[in-house]
This record gives structure tokens, sequence and C-alpha cells, in this order.
């Protein structure tokens, strides 16, 4: 097996043994991203000298004798809106086209003190509003399954590197499902973390109160590893939550006999397409083969999920992305009249357009007049689908859905209808608005194309997460399935 | 319904110059997207507290005390145009 098809333990195993280096892995994964990346299109920035530095500093440490962390030179690839210092951060934005930071997200430091080795910076949708991609201001990038296809969004590139072995794992944000659904349609593991687990002190904000950082990786262990590395307290995020931090990986057990997972009926209706269902009812028998107690239940306000995250994400966007004035940083157009002018003008050429749509939209149901009945009625809906949740959990240690409605669509297919793309995100976006952690998992492929599992948790309870999706893994080939480029599966 | 007149009037809250084939183009999408967001108004949510936050976090406080600050050349080091140590900006009035 090539060393960028392995798992980041597979590799660590490997360091550890001394049958390869640091530098080799990074060398293989370079590699790998000169043969493919034409075609699929991951990043939007490299940075080999920064990367082949960190592998020496671990193949200093090894020599030396000296402990490695668990996923020390391991390469990481990291989505464009975390910030880098030094490394260009656009978030896929011509407005921030030439951003270079002054300083570096927690999550991303986090990965440098574990001695991770940062490959380079992965496209996303602009500002991560987006289901496919398609909404960079710079590329499209491809799925690994189907050049024709999306890899999903807003997390596309991150998901797309993972997929490809243009990284071992990577990290993306997830702010209705922009680590799940792009996750499910390239066939990896991806987690959204409860809401406060993981600091988003340099991630650039979307809809502040529903973004959350978060893993893609290969299978179940590199999760549990990759989440021991990034979540915890950080006081430089004040809606950091201060708990301690357990280790994941010993949620890594394969039984699941005697617990209890609900599967509402909203997430299996008309709209899922035939083949998706008939992969999550396979799972769904394996799982009460492997000892679980699954039944039907109901989460009555699901439907009133999607208006309401759209009209709370675009409120809390038109806000945040106020900043972008042409003052500091990012896009100034020339010869401005006046302040204004120059205002006006730079958001408009350095916007793209599902951004300006979405300040538009969220000005709009901000605006006087209209607070009461768009912005403020969104709010009492998510107070009634979080207690769906809470619900629900009283009763289940998990909750099960699919991931996306449909596989991955094809380039295209959607850009005319924003309806129809937002419809993309009905299984995830209930989530978000809880702020609970979830999980997406590959199981198995529809028309030679990945499908994804979705499996919901309590607040907190990633490792129940990880418990159930590790046991799936462990008695099904469900995340061993890599595509070759272009189309096919091994 | 939205007009093309209210299109208008939130571009320029967002600050944002359109032009006249995107004013349409958002005066039908805002429309088509504000009709699905109708669909919340059929709930009754009389009595509902509305959720603004998901974590059961009031305020966050520090001490009170001078930290590290960034060296000015840093913060500087992206603005578009500078004078000294100020990020300069074309007239205002």
């Amino acid at each position: 097996m090539d060393l960028f098809q392995r798992t980041a333990r597979q590799l660590h195993d490997m360091l550890v043994k001394k049958e390869i280096s640091a530098s080799e892995i990074t060398a293989a994964v370079y590699q790998r991203i000169e043969e493919v990346e034409d075609k699929v299109k991951s990043y939007l920035t490299i940075t080999r000298e920064h990367a082949e530095a960190k592998a020496r500093q671990v193949d200093e440490k090894i020599a030396a004798g000296e402990p490695i962390a668990p996923l020390a030179g391991i390469p990481v690839a990291v989505k464009d809106n975390m910030c880098t210092e030094g490394i260009r951060t656009s978030c896929a934005s011509k407005i921030l086209h030439n951003f270079i930071p002054p300083y570096t997200a927690t999550a991303v430091s986090k990965l440098h003190n574990a001695d991770m080795v940062l490959v380079g910076k992965t496209n996303m949708d602009e500002f991560a509003m987006g289901s496919s991609n398609e909404n960079s201001g710079f590329h499209i990038t491809r799925n690994p399954w189907d050049i024709n296809r999306v890899p999903g969004g807003s997390s596309g590139g991150s998901a797309a590197a993972v997929a490809a072995g243009e990284a071992i794992v990577s990290l993306g944000s997830d702010t209705g499902g922009s680590i799940r659904q792009p996750a499910a349609f390239c066939g990896v593991v991806g987690m959204k973390p409860t809401y406060g687990g993981v600091s988003r002190y340099g991630l650039v904000a979307y809809a502040s109160s529903l973004d959350q950082i978060g893993p893609f990786t290969k299978d179940v262990t590199d999760m549990a590893h990759m989440l021991n590395v990034i979540c915890g307290h950080d006081p430089l995020d004040s809606t950091s939550a201060n708990i301690r931090q357990p280790d994941f990986t010993q949620h890594l057990v394969n039984d699941i006999k005697g617990m209890k997972i609900g599967v509402p009926r909203e997430y299996m209706a008309d709209g899922i397409a035939p083949p998706v269902k008939e992969r999550i009812k396979e799972a769904i028998k394996k799982l009460t083969e492997l000892g679980a107690y699954v039944e039907e239940t109901n989460m009555p306000h699901t439907e009133f999920a999607m208006p309401a995250y759209y009209l709370i994400a675009t409120a809390e966007a038109s806000s945040n992305l106020a900043r972008y004035d042409g003052v500091r940083y990012g896009l100034r157009v020339e010869d401005a009249r006046d302040l204004v002018d120059m205002f006006m003008r730079s958001r408009s050429q350095g916007f793209g357009d599902e951004v300006k749509r979405r300040i538009m939209l969220g000005t709009y149901s901000l605006s006087a007049g209209y607070y009461d009945a768009y912005y403020l009625k969104a709010l009492k809906v998510r107070t009634l689908i979080k207690q769906d949740f809470d619900k629900a959990f009283e009763k289940y240690d998990v909750l099960l859905s699919p991931t996306s409605p449909s596989t991955a669509f094809k380039i295209g297919e959607m850009v005319d209808d924003p309806i129809q793309m937002y419809l993309q995100d009905v299984c995830t976006i209930p989530v978000n608005l809880a702020g609970i952690p979830a999980l997406s998992m590959p199981c198995g492929l529809a028309d030679n194309l990945p499908v994804g599992l979705q499996l919901m948790g309590k607040a907190f309870a990633e490792g129940t997460l990880l418990r159930v999706a590790y046991t799936l893994e462990q008695n099904t080939d469900f995340t061993g399935l890599r595509p070759v480029i272009g189309g096919g599966a091994q | 319904m939205i007009s093309k007149q209210d299109v208008e009037h939130v571009a320029l809250l967002a600050r944002l110059e359109l032009s006249e084939e995107e004013r349409e183009l958002y005066t039908r999408q805002l429309n088509k997207i504000l009709d699905a967001a109708r669909a919340l108004q059929e709930l009754n949510t009389d009595g509902v507290p509305p959720t603004a936050h998901v974590l059961p976090i009031q305020n966050v406080f520090r001490e009170d005390r001078a930290g590290e600050h960034m060296d000015p050349e840093k913060a500087l080091a992206n603005a578009p145009d500078r004078e000294e140590n100020f990020f300069k900006v074309p007239k205002i009035v």
C-alpha cells in the first residue's frame, strides 16, 4: 500500500518502528499532490517548505530517541478560513486574496504543538457559504470519486484532499453541515464537535453561534486522535466550553450491545434518494445484529430547521462580514470618491454572488420592521428544535440518519436555484442549531459514489458517537474504500 | 413581497453596490427565500424563549491587566494604505 493511502495511526506505528521517516511521509504526500492535484484541485495554497522543515524536526526527535506525539509527522491540510501566521488565509474570497494573518488560529496552533505537518490550505465555498465548493472565488474542487461531481461544501477541499490522499487528515469547519456533507460525498469520516468544544479563535467568522471546527479522517481511530489534539478550553474564545477534556481514544470500543439508537422519521422522508435510504437501512440492520436497540422516532420540528437556519446564519453573517471594508486589510478599490464609495465598491468587487445574497438576506431580516417576524421568530424555532433533541436524548444514546439526501451531485446542477442548494443541508442543519456533536461516516456506495451515515449525540457525548462508529467500522468495510481518481473504487 | 426599491435600500444598509442585473436577481431570489421562511409563521411560538446561543455561558470575565500587544508593524502589514502608525482612508466629509 502506498504511504498516502495509510491512516495516521498506521503511519505513526511505522515511524515509531523506524520503518519510514516523517520526511518520507511528507514527500509521498507531495508526490501524490503532483500526480492528482490537476484533477482534484483541493488546495488554494501549498506550504511545502514549511512542511518539510517540520517533518525534519520530527525526524530529529526520533533520531535523538525522544518520544513523539501520537500524530507527530502526520501531514494535515487546513481549510483556508483558519488563520495561519505568515501564510495567506483567503476564505476563498477575492476580498481576502492578499490577506496574510499576523496570528494563528488556536486549532492550528494545536496541530503545530502536536508536531503535525501542515501540507497546505484547502479550497472552500467563499466564507464557508455553500454546499458544493462552486462558490469559491478561485476555482472549483472536484470530487475524487468522479471529477465531474462536486466534493460537497463548504469544506470540500479538506474532504477531497483526504479522500484523494493529498493529506492524511484535515481540518474543516461546520456551520450547517460543512464538514459532514463533504465527508459523506467524498467517502471519509468527518465530525462536527459540540459547539464550544474546539476554540474558534482565528476561525474567520461566518455565523458565530453555529460555527465549529472539526476533523476529516480516513477512519474512526484517527478521528479520536484528532479530537484529542484540537479539543479543549481556550481563554481566547469566550464561547469556548470550560470542561475537562476526555481521552477520546478510550471510546474506541467494539461493543454497542444494549445501546439505544433512534432514527427520526423526518430524516428518512420522501426527499431522501432511494439508494441512500437503502444503504442507511443496511447499516441499521448491521447495528441491530451487533446488539443495538434501534427504533423509529419523531422530531416534529425538523422541517422548520432549514428556514430558521438561513435566517439566523445570514443575520449573523451580515454582521460578521461588515468588517470587510477595505480599511485594515483585504481588497480596496482605487480612486474612491469618498469613504462610503470605497466601502461599497470594495465590497461589491470583493464578494461573490452567494456571499452578497446572504448578506442581503441577513441585513433584511435584521432591519427595522422585520426583526420580530423573521430573526426573532427563527430564534424561537431554534428553541423548539433544540427541545426536540433534548427529548429524543432522554430516550436514545444516539440518533441516526443519512448525512445528505443524495450522493455527490454534478457540477453546475444546482447553481441557479439557491433553495434547491439549501435543501442539501436538511439533515445536517438541525445539529448546528442545537449545538450538539455529529459525525458522518461512509456506509457503502450507491452508483459507485459514497453514501454518508450521520450519528448525532448529546452535547459533549462525542465519545458515544465514536463508539458506535468504531463498532460499525470494525464489523464492516465501510471506511476502507478509496477512490481511483477519475472514476471507480479500490 | 420585497420590491426592487427594498432591495436597493437593504443594499445601501449592507454597503453593497449592486448592478441593475443583480438588483433584479436578488429581488426575485430573496422573495423566493422569504416565501420559504414564512413557513415559520405557521408555528405557534407563544411563550417560547428565543435561543441566541446554545451554551449556558453568561459573561466570561478575565483579570483586568495589561498583556502582550501586537507590534504595530505587524498589525499594519495588511493595510491597503497607511500613514505612520495609522490606517489611511479616503476623505470622510
